[in-house]
């Protein structure tokens, strides 16, 4: 873009000395803009929260690459002032790369200071920062879990900030049973889709992700239940949604878990005389060749 | 009376109209099926395992190699998921080659789909046609990212490299051609007799089924949901354009077949509008070339042609993900499977297999 840029601004040089004035003068006008858009920028960005924070760091950035482009062009212009013809068009492609470079490696440093500290945002926001959009589901999610279910049924409840501001639950052992069959009949709530769930292994302890969907509600639900690591059992979900066979399956299969009352649960994916499970952090290969 | 006996059967592993490498161990009375058994993992290749060793734009190229008929969609949910949370804002001229390429490899699986649906029950002509215009389709995006199937084209930030010159008035000059062709296949098969009696009525399950089984994409359209990520949780620019969710009530093989064959047509809807709205611009935006994403956990849904395809990332603000897991449009769909067949005749076994539209590639993993 820069480059682009830069590029674009070194072929539109007029000949003419007095053109050349002229544009010193707007670069120079230019310059000031840019800076002042900076500025602006910066102290917008102080104050805005996190969606508008992105587009005003974007501002800024393009703002210091125009001055950067700016810049550069002035210097190469006054230099071409002061030379003759013949060494004219030498000093002006020197100048040109010159700024392409200079301008490339702002833009590079800016995107680069711009980006670490925009991961550092995003994990700030995921802890504090305004109210989600989403809050009012998840409230409404949750007192009819706490008034159904059982008061404490929930360990937590949260937005995850990072995913698309999904309603998160997490679940004790003993109640994920509850809360999913309550989340699936209730007709308010009405989740009737299980979009996906599987196991992770946290090496602290194993955890099942069930991301569920409302069609009445026009919502998804993330539902967690973290287990003890050395012993991974908790209930089949098939009963209530059919299509939690074979990923349940996957899960037994690749870490272990051991899910109560289902149909047929068997090793899906690998072969069954297979040792141990794969995605199992401390996992290791068991070749009776070697 | 004549004796009838019990037998085991078995489909595949190697079978052409299994598409890959499935195997399903069918218990038949006569002709009557009692039960059918899956058995898949044939080409399972430990993708998210590998993953927890890879740098996120090192885990692209695999995932090619799950839906090899659609990899672009592929590709892209997983660049999905690293920019939404890294929070990363997309070039528009980025976004809008990312939609053409997506939707252009819907076009191309589904033919694909097509093509061989009527060679398994029967028909060999309308292969030879579909494989003719989804070569076309190979061609553009062959030029486009350098690779026939597995295209490894998106990057977190956008996509690798620019389209060539002259592409994008290619792909416009494609989308009549198409338009025209599909009407030829409508006159071709969707009227036929022989085929109509295939497949109507055959393979139904209900809407309450449907969802269930968690099926997803035209398999769940079909018994009328109107669900199309696509249009409902908007993701990338689809909701700039005009389209249609194409739906059908009666939930059998042919209301899937027509589902898929308005959906070619909905996408060619896309493709047009992306073409006129092509704008300039980078196509990658600026993001470090190694790319950590920040500590926590995230799943993200989109559509592709075989239905919902979801990445879920669980990081640790490394370069790695510390799990990667995909939601398998084709894995979910054939849990349905056994129950469909349970008690169908053995004639109709192919055409309720082949109406899903498995990849095995994304079934195993």
């Amino acid at each position: 873009m820069a480059k682009k840029q830069a590029k674009a601004e070194a072929a539109e040089k007029p000949e003419g000395e007095v053109d050349i004035a002229k544009q010193k003068a707007e670069a120079a006008a230019k310059a000031k803009a840019a800076a002042l858009a900076k500025k602006q920028a910066k102290a917008e960005a102080a104050e805005k929260p996190e969606g508008e924070v992105d587009i005003a760091k974007q501002k800024a950035a393009a703002a210091a690459k125009a001055k950067a482009a700016a810049l550069a062009r002035k210097r190469s212009k006054a230099e071409a002032a002061e030379k003759p013809e013949g060494e004219m068009e030498i000093a002006k492609q020197k100048a040109a790369a010159a700024a392409k470079a200079k301008a490339a490696a702002k833009a590079k440093a800016a995107a680069a200071a711009k980006n670490r500290a925009a991961v550092q945002e995003r994990e700030e926001v995921n802890t504090h920062s305004e109210i989600s959009p989403n809050q009012s589901k998840l409230d409404q999610i949750v007192s009819a879990i706490e008034s159904h279910v059982g008061q404490g049924a929930l360990l937590e409840h949260y937005i995850n900030r990072l995913s698309k501001d999904v309603p998160t639950l997490v679940a004790n052992p003993d109640t994920y049973f509850s809360i999913a069959k309550f989340l699936r009949y209730d007709e308010q709530l009405d989740f009737s889709y299980l979009s996906e769930l599987h196991g992770t292994d946290f090496e602290s302890h194993m955890e099942i992700y069930v991301h569920l969907h409302s069609f009445k509600m026009n919502q998804s639900v993330a539902l967690k239940v973290k287990l003890d690591r050395d012993t991974p059992v908790i209930p089949s979900l098939v009963p209530l949604w059919s299509g939690a066979n074979w990923p349940e399956c996957e899960a037994y299969d690749l870490l272990g878990i051991t899910f109560n009352e289902h149909p047929d649960l068997k090793r899906i994916l690998l072969g069954d005389d297979w040792k141990g499970y794969p995605l199992r952090k401390d996992y290791e290969p068991y070749d009776v060749e070697v | 009376m004549l004796r009838t006996e019990e037998m085991l059967l078995n489909v595949g592993p190697q079978h052409p109209s299994t598409h890959g490498v499935f195997r399903l161990v069918i218990k038949i009375d006569g002709e009557i099926i009692k039960e059918a058994t899956p058995v898949i993992g044939y080409l399972h290749r430990g993708t998210e395992k590998l993953a927890e060793n890879l740098q996120y734009t090192q885990i692209i190229p695999y995932t090619d190699r799950l839906d090899y008929l659609a990899a672009m969609t592929n590709n892209y949910v997983l660049c999905h998921a690293v920019e939404t949370m890294m929070g990363v804002e997309i070039p528009e001229r980025a976004e809008y080659l990312r939609v053409i390429a997506m939707e252009l490899g819907r076009v191309a699986s589904h033919l694909v789909w097509w093509g061989t649906y009527l060679l398994d029950i029967g028909a060999t002509s309308p292969f030879l046609y579909a494989f003719r215009e989804r070569e076309m389709i190979v061609n553009l995006l062959t030029e486009l990212s350098g690779a026939r199937l597995t295209f490894n084209y998106m990057r977190v930030g956008g996509v690798k490299w620019d389209a060539p010159e002259d592409w994008i008035a290619k792909v416009a000059e494609f989308v009549p051609y198409m338009r025209e062709q599909l009407a030829g296949y409508h006159e071709l098969v969707t009227g036929n007799e022989i085929f109509v009696n295939r497949v109507k009525g055959v393979g139904i399950y209900t809407k309450e089924e449907a969802l269930q089984y968690s099926l997803s994409g035209a398999n769940l359209r079909c018994t009328g949901v109107k669900w199309d990520l696509r249009k409902n949780e908007p993701y990338s620019i689809y909701d700039r354009f005009t389209f249609e969710v194409p739906t059908r009530e009666e939930g059998d093989a042919f209301s899937r077949y027509h589902c898929r064959m308005e959906e070619i047509e909905e996408s060619l809807k896309i493709i047009e509008q992306a073409v006129e709205q092509f704008p300039e611009g980078p196509v990658l935006a600026k993001v470090p070339k190694i790319i950590k994403v920040p500590k926590g956990e995230a799943f993200v849904r989109i559509e592709s042609p075989r239905g919902e395809i979801g990445c879920y990332i669980a990081s640790e603000g490394k370069k790695e993900p510390y799990r990667l897991k995909f939601r398998r449009p084709s894995f979910y769909n054939l849990q349905i499977l056994p129950k469909l067949l349970e008690g169908e005749n053995m004639a109709n076994l192919i055409t309720i297999l082949g109406a899903i539209d498995i990849v095995l590639g994304e079934v195993d993993g």
